[in-house]
């Protein structure tokens, strides 16, 4: 081997990631400050739009890097729901001590729905898992101690009490109503860097690059000795875990439950795949310009009713057959720019030239 | 006796069920393609015989006689102009698009019909039934039986004893080989699909007829249908009756235990034989 005065290195990084970096820290430094100085209503708004993104979030990995296309999501936002409700009324813990609970519940539950559900192909597993969501919502519908078809309230003093809620009231001087909508956005937006960081993580991970390769050539990753099938069951259990635990969060702030509402294909899966397709399926900025999206139409065609959702379904339609890969990945054709860059690249080192000669020696 | 009375009114239904299955399964015998907005196509198909009735005063099974070409050329168009873009390796733009479609019908509907329940009217055979051995059926669930039984024969005739069969059998196994015999795969796909949207319609107007309906029922009639298909066999059209019947005697076991445990016995039944025998109960390599 000939010496080389510079060593080769595996950078994933790009400069436009960099930039993106530095803006993101300050965005996410002015989000935790946010209830500083912006309305109550926008609040709102804002933590809508967190758990929109994270729930796209979590299908993304699900159906555009395992392969895992499931309409039926819905099942663990409202088993999820449900298991806070169930600790918050019947156990009396705290609602943001029963978040951990409700994920924890939600990914248990996904271990058995696995067992049916990934006896189907492709396809296949699609409409199972929305049987497995309408089997859950019939399910908790019987439970009668949580209000049974109809659904129940949590107490007025469950939220005004939870963790958190009266130290933000002295903090801010105001209602405890308020207060309970600034924990709950704050929780939200915690919860929604920890889901893409994890996410982020797992892809540059060894995990991460197994899925691509499963996603790529299923014969060729398995013949490298990635266990497929483990693989799926892992992210199939992981995303169960976060929408549970969204489910729950989502719930806490609306504070009224019912099976019907809990366990919705439009609420909790159509918009999701409409935001992931419309933002670019298979990367992790795509949910992020798909939410963005999603919440301008929302403003502006929500008064329309069933129109707006025909709008969304007909945009979705467009979007997959003339531009896969969404707008964000329209926008990276053009220029070239990943924020959350995956691909390793080589980078320091000797001129390539110079490099074959080497590997030879 | 009263047993034997849900039971035979289970696999009566079961043949509605398998009438929802049968253009399901034949879409995706032979294209591999799962129409995810097959529920929301038997309710627009129930809507237009509707229209049809209201409008112009017909008879509902003219009705229907009436729709079928209309339908036919519905799902021609879809599957040239549409669905035929989606088709490859990939199993992601066949599931968005149509998943998309389902939402774009559902609301379609909601905006033109209002969310208000329909009905079909068959006249004096609504409530019209016969003697049957020691229980009496109605009119109506043993015609849906009936249909149900003809289309299987039909179709089963149609891939087996016509050219157009041969040429759907052979798109299936090899469009690329098809290809090089002078079929146009994506031709084929259309008149397959218009054929799914006959069978479609013919489910539509005994879903009609035979109890309320709105713009929203449709995933519901979807899932139905899936399950009909998987608890039978891919492949096997005798098998998507046995699924329906399965699922139809489930729920109204279910029901005529408590109420409440009508959908939620189907579902079980299809989760049972999912674990059991996920092949289903007849698979079949077609």
């Amino acid at each position: 081997m000939t010496t080389t005065s510079q060593k080769w290195t595996v950078e994933t990084r790009t400069a436009a990631s960099t930039v993106f970096a530095v803006i993101a820290a300050v965005a996410v430094i002015a989000a935790f400050a946010a209830p500083l100085f912006v309305s109550r209503s926008m609040l709102q708004d804002l933590f809508f739009i967190l758990t929109m993104l994270m729930l796209a979030q979590n299908w993304n990995l699900l159906a555009g890097y395992a392969g895992l296309v499931s309409v039926g999501q819905q099942a663990f936002v409202g088993a999820g729901a449900y298991a806070m409700f169930a600790v918050v009324i019947l156990g009396g813990l705290d609602p943001v001590l029963a978040l951990p609970v409700a994920g924890i519940f939600a990914a248990a539950l996904a271990i058995p729905t696995a067992f049916f559900v990934f006896r189907l192909d492709g396809a296949y597993f699609a409409i199972g898992t929305w049987v497995i969501a309408e089997v859950f919502g019939l399910l908790f519908a019987q439970w009668k101690a949580l209000g049974g078809g109809t659904g129940t309230s949590l107490p007025r003093d469950a939220t005004r009490d939870m963790f958190g809620v009266p130290f933000v009231k002295e903090l801010f001087d105001t209602k405890s109503s308020a207060a309970a909508d600034i924990v709950t956005y704050w929780l939200a937006l915690v919860l929604a860097l920890a889901t893409v960081g994890f996410i982020y993580w797992l892809l540059r991970s060894k995990q991460g690059i197994g899925l691509a390769s499963v996603r790529d050539n299923l014969q060729a990753a398995r013949s490298v000795g990635v266990n497929a099938s483990r693989l799926k069951l892992v992210v199939y259990v992981a995303t169960a875990f976060g929408t549970g635990l969204l489910g729950a969060l989502i719930y806490i702030q609306t504070a009224r439950i019912s099976p019907d509402a809990a366990f919705s294909v439009t609420d909790w899966t159509a918009y999701v795949i409409f935001i992931v397709v419309i933002g670019g399926i298979g990367t992790l900025e795509g949910p992020f310009v798909g939410v963005l999206v999603f919440f301008i139409l929302q403003n502006l065609f929500a008064d329309y009713g069933s129109w707006y959702l025909l709008i969304l379904g007909l945009i979705g339609i467009v979007v997959m057959l003339f531009a896969p890969r969404g707008l964000w990945g329209l926008f990276t054709d053009k220029t070239g720019i990943q924020l959350f860059p995956i691909r390793r690249r080589l980078a320091g080192g000797p001129l390539v030239a110079h490099s074959r000669e080497d590997t030879h020696g | 006796m009263i047993w034997i009375d849900t039971i035979i009114q289970g696999i009566l239904l079961g043949g509605l069920y398998a009438l929802f299955a049968a253009g399901l399964s034949l879409v995706f015998g032979i294209m591999r393609l799962v129409n995810l907005a097959h529920g929301d196509l038997i309710v627009l198909g129930a809507f237009l015989i509707l229209v049809l009735v209201t409008a112009l005063g017909l008879n509902p099974f003219l009705a229907t006689l009436v729709a079928i070409p209309l339908m036919f050329a519905l799902g021609w168009g879809l599957q040239l102009v549409i669905l035929n873009r989606t088709l490859g390796d990939d199993i992601l733009p066949p599931l968005l698009v149509t998943f998309g479609l389902s939402i774009v019908i559902q609301n379609g509907l909601l905006e033109g019909f209002s969310a208000d329940s329909q009905r079909i009217s068959a006249g004096a055979l609504e409530t019209a039934s016969i003697p049957l051995g020691p229980v009496t059926v109605g009119v109506m669930p043993l015609l849906t039986f009936l249909s149900a039984l003809a289309v299987i024969v039909a179709l089963n005739q149609l891939f087996y004893r016509t050219s157009l069969g041969r040429a759907f059998r052979a798109t299936s196994d090899d469009p690329v080989t098809a290809g090089l015999m002078g079929i146009e795969p994506n031709r084929i796909f259309a008149v397959a699909t218009g054929i799914a949207f006959v069978v479609v319609t013919i489910a539509a107007l005994y879903l009609g007829t035979r109890a309320n309906f709105d713009p929203t029922i449709g995933p519901a009639r979807l899932i139905y249908a899936f399950e009909a298909v998987i608890i039978g066999g891919l492949g096997s059209l005798w098998g998507t009756l046995a699924g329906g019947i399965i699922i139809g005697v489930a729920q109204t076991v279910g029901a005529a235990i408590n109420p409440e445990w009508q959908i939620l016995a189907g579902h079980v039944a299809f989760l049972v034989v999912l674990a059991v025998r996920p092949r289903g109960l007849f698979p079949k390599g077609l």
